[in-house]
């Protein structure tokens, strides 16, 4: 007679309180920073107004972050061109507002972010479809090469922004928002720019819209896996290489969407800010760690709101305080904030 | 004796060594050979660069990092001598203290860089040197009382290495302070170049070497992987601070467009890459070509966007403001179809 298979009781031991604080610290850092901001402004009508400018800053930034973070995440590719594909989609953007002068001059609200969408949607479209023929010629020869990656994203990066100076000028261009989307309204005595509330209505939009996907949808668990493991998801039959085409496109089309927002929010384009805005985009997908959607949100309000206070309270340092808190955030963490759990 | 002194390094190719003469010769009789102020200007902008491409190359040829902070270095490096001539005086202590200083600040801002990226990962080093190169480059045009802002700096340099000091005639020539203050960027290019290919060709080098094939492999054969990439980082970062201590001494002028722009980042790239990584003389090639290029070419180029202003786009396309496209072009296919760049193709055909 067999002797019966020992008694098997798994038991899942409850994480301390000390581990659900570390895992929670990250999102925990934004409201310190807001509460520390407000001890150190005083006066709640400016802290409301630099808040509300520091979360749509931020909000804006996660959108352009999103995707390199992600790209990077499932296929190991450092991709340096993004930028290009941030100020492609103003341009674009730009242009088609420029084309549609009734709808952005009508006292209309909803013509006005017809017109917004409008102009997303193409340079959506635009850099999304450049994107997939970027990765094919760009990419696809140097996958598992760092340093070819780098060099040749930057090499790709500088003549995408040459062709914008051969297409559009080598001027900056100035632009005007939409009329009902000028000037501010007031609130609690703060003056909040309207823009500004539309781009982090929009930015948290986009954020739960990809938390969604990423964690209800099976293409979403598909990409999740293949984060932290690559290898195990292709076993398993699936054909990791188009899903990653899909992100980058998704990715790219991203950094278009938020390169028209920053537009919009700057009110001026040129061909270099996709460049500019790479150095803020790569502060916030190190400390968020390095192919963490959840990091990167966190880290570009983090950043977001730290330049708008730091700005408000002793504008010389604004420069450096991004250096600051990144250097801050790898003493923390050496490795970002959220640590991607790599399964290789 | 001619083989120890290129540390045992030799150029291993008929062509290249031909090449490696011509640019030598040339550049050490530039003053006799090619007369003229833009010629000489040439001239030492080739040493200056030779030098500096050298030190990037000790880093993305031979360690495999890729930073984009050095023409930061390179920049700390005039600015120590540009900010010491106009605070202590017309004077050589002036130009020693400044390039001294200089090299140090870049050692330090290297180690701290390369402490803060390196021990996770090395890509992080790409990135963070953009950020930081980025905000350092912000900081030097908003602290406009320092360091003049977009204006940059003109100072003073011993009388001796100015063209008012004249000592005689010799076929033809002026002798004068220009030519010594030619040949101090010469020697003293000439000799850290030659350090540099000392040092790649030292045990130290080739840890390098191997830590760029496989870091996981050399970790595990017992070298200690961070150490060595960031004493690697520190050197380059040292070395790029003399080449900009040298070039301020040679311009008597500092500016963010002469020593900190990222545009000097780009062509520092393209030199090393068309040059050829991993090899110091890739970087006598590619500098000497490039800076040839950037001086005479482009000005070919407006003379023919303007011979071509009557035809649709192409005048656009070759606008001598579109010298960086080309680059940009140019670059992208050097990395995918020469690799190894002109010195490697030399090589590899012998």
């Amino acid at each position: 007679m067999m002797s019966a298979a020992p008694d098997h009781s798994p038991t899942f031991a409850r994480l301390t309180l000390i581990d659900r604080l570390g895992r929670a610290a990250p999102y925990l850092l934004v409201p310190v920073l807001v509460v520390l901001g407000f001890l150190a402004i005083g006066a709640p009508t400016s802290w409301l107004t630099l808040t509300v400018s520091g979360l749509a800053m931020g909000m804006m930034i996660f959108i352009m972050a999103s995707g390199l973070t992600l790209v990077f995440g499932l296929m190991d590719i450092i991709n340096f061109g993004h930028g290009a594909f941030i100020s492609l989609g103003a341009f674009v953007g730009v242009s088609v507002l420029f084309a549609l002068p009734g709808w952005t001059d009508a006292a209309s609200l909803p013509l006005n972010i017809a017109a917004i969408l409008l102009a997303i949607l193409a340079a959506m479209v635009l850099t999304g479809a450049l994107s997939w023929v970027f990765e094919r010629v760009i990419i696809r020869p140097v996958y598992g090469s760092h340093l070819k990656q780098i060099l040749i994203t930057v090499g790709a990066l500088i003549v995408l922004e040459e062709a914008i100076h051969v297409i559009w000028g080598g001027e900056e261009i100035f632009l005007i928002r939409p009329s009902e989307l000028r000037g501010a309204i007031t609130f609690a005595g703060a003056a909040l720019e309207k823009y500004r509330i539309l781009a982090v209505v929009l930015g948290l939009a986009i954020f739960f819209a990809l938390r969604v996907v990423l964690r209800r949808t099976k293409i979403g668990l598909i990409v999740r896996a293949g984060v932290e493991n690559p290898d195990m998801v292709e076993a398993l039959g699936y054909r990791l290489k188009l899903v990653f085409i899909g992100v980058f496109i998704a990715g790219s089309a991203l950094a278009g969407l938020g390169g028209v927002m920053w537009a919009l929010y700057e009110q001026v384009i040129t061909a270099g800010m996709g460049e500019n805005m790479m150095v803020l985009i790569f502060i916030v997908v190190i400390i968020g760690g390095l192919g963490s959607v959840e990091g990167a949100f966190v880290g570009a309000l983090l950043v977001g709101l730290l330049q708008n206070y730091v700005a408000f309270l002793e504008p010389k340092l604004a420069l450096i305080s991004n250096i600051a808190l990144m250097t801050a955030i790898l003493l923390w963490r050496p490795e970002g904030m959220m640590r991607v759990a790599k399964g290789h | 004796m001619g083989l120890r002194l290129l540390s045992g390094d030799a150029p291993r190719s008929g062509i290249l060594s031909l090449l490696l003469i011509v640019v030598f010769l040339g550049l050490a009789l530039a003053p006799f050979l090619f007369p003229g102020v833009r010629a000489l200007h040439t001239a030492a902008t080739i040493c200056v660069f030779i030098l500096l491409v050298a030190s990037y190359d000790l880093l993305l040829g031979y360690s495999g990092i890729v930073s984009f902070a050095h023409t930061m270095f390179f920049g700390l490096g005039a600015c120590g001598v540009a900010l010491a001539s106009i605070h202590m005086g017309r004077g050589w202590d002036a130009l020693l203290v400044g390039t001294l200083s200089g090299a140090l600040a870049a050692t330090v801002l290297a180690y701290v860089i390369g402490l803060f990226s390196l021990r996770v990962r090395a890509i992080f080093f790409a990135m963070i040197t953009l950020a930081v190169a980025s905000a350092v480059a912000v900081l030097v045009s908003q602290l406009f009382q320092l360091t003049g802002g977009e204006d940059g700096l003109t100072y003073q340099i011993p009388r001796e290495l100015t063209p008012a000091f004249r000592f005689g005639e010799v076929f033809g020539t002026n002798l004068n302070g220009r030519l010594l203050n030619y040949y101090l960027v010469f020697f003293a290019c000439l000799a850290l170049f030659l350090l540099l290919l000392r040092l790649v060709n030292s045990p130290f080098g080739r840890v390098l070497q191997s830590i760029r094939e496989n870091d996981f492999r050399a970790e595990a054969i017992g070298y200690r992987v961070v150490h060595y990439r960031t004493a690697a980082t520190c050197m380059s970062a040292a070395i790029a601070a003399l080449a900009g201590s040298l070039y301020a001494i040679w311009l008597r002028y500092v500016g963010p467009d002469t020593t900190l722009s990222f545009e000097i980042m780009i062509d520092v790239l393209l030199m090393v890459v068309i040059g050829g990584m991993g090899t110091m003389y890739g970087a006598v090639i590619g500098a000497t070509i490039f800076v040839l290029a950037q001086n005479y070419l482009q000005n070919l180029m407006g003379v023919a966007a303007e011979a071509t202003a009557n035809l649709p786009l192409i005048p656009d396309l070759i606008d001598p403001n579109r010298w960086l496209m080309w680059l940009g072009i140019l670059f992208v296919l050097s990395v995918y179809f020469f690799p190894s760049g002109i010195v490697g193709r030399l090589r590899a055909g012998r």
